[in-house]
């Protein structure tokens, strides 16, 4: 094990967390859209995160992005009749994105890659230093 | 000469390497902060660096000793979550950063003593 892994983990995290951020982008920016019926409707996305166990062999744990799925949520029925793409029975079909647990997710993410930005930058430091030992 | 040497530097050696494995299993525990089911570890910083002692005191003669890859193996253990989580992650960020920056304090206060004893020694060997 070295500091120098401690790159390759935190750099899989940050990627794992650009991922996540990436889905709460599409829910956010599809919060709005409207289908005629509820296979069309947009499903919020859901990335699942898996662990990338090195740490018995010397190295450090990461994590990866190991899919990114659509969530079971259904999408919420609407009456409007006068809707363009409403159905011969008058409904359309929002997506079942929950803007509050998107914001939750978003703000989880931003935090954990600001944490890992801070792991990297004190790693360097530290191997710096081991660097400049004895001078 | 050599084993005086080895006398002065090995205790920081032993240490920097456990820290730097404390510092990796740490960070290994803060990259997968969300990750569903992962189990947090941590080493005994005390208990290793204690068992790392003991050998060394034991075969201090001996040519190329210390088996120094993963000296602290026998004391990484399972972190005990402060809460349960629905999720099974047992990390907890703050616990985890808190470990993180003590264990790199440690590792940088033991680097400055290291530096010290080798300009001590530098001093010794120009004799002015």
């Amino acid at each position: 094990m070295g500091l120098d892994k401690i790159f390759g983990a935190a750099g899989t995290a940050l990627a794992a967390q650009t991922v996540r951020l990436n889905t709460v982008a599409s829910n956010l920016a599809n919060v709005d859209t409207v289908a005629s019926a509820p296979e069309a409707a947009y499903r919020p996305r859901v990335p699942v995160f898996q662990s990338v166990l090195r740490s018995t062999e010397g190295g450090v744990d990461g994590v990866r992005v190991a899919d990114v799925r659509q969530s079971e949520v259904l999408p919420t029925p609407r009456y409007a009749p006068a809707h363009p793409l409403a159905n011969e029975d008058g409904y359309i079909f929002e997506s079942g994105v929950n803007v509050i647990e998107e914001m939750a997710n978003m703000t989880d993410a931003s935090r954990s890659y600001q944490t890992n930005i801070e792991l990297v930058s004190t790693a360097k430091r530290l191997l710096l230093a081991t660097l400049r030992l004895g001078q | 000469m050599a084993s005086g040497f080895n006398t002065v530097f090995n205790p920081h050696r032993q240490a920097l390497n456990l820290l730097e494995q404390r510092l990796g299993l740490i960070s290994g525990n803060l990259a997968n902060a969300s990750t569903p089911g992962y189990k947090a570890r941590d080493l005994d910083f005390t208990q290793a660096m204690q068992a790392v002692e003991k050998d060394a005191q034991g075969a201090s003669s001996a040519k190329g000793h210390l088996p120094l890859r993963g000296a602290g193996a026998g004391h990484v253990m399972y972190r005990t979550p402060l809460q349960p989580s629905l999720d099974g992650n047992t990390v907890d960020a703050q616990t985890e950063k808190a470990a993180f920056a003590e264990a790199a304090v440690r590792y940088e206060s033991t680097l400055s003593l290291l530096s010290r004893r080798i300009s001590g020694l530098r001093a010794v060997l120009k004799g002015d």
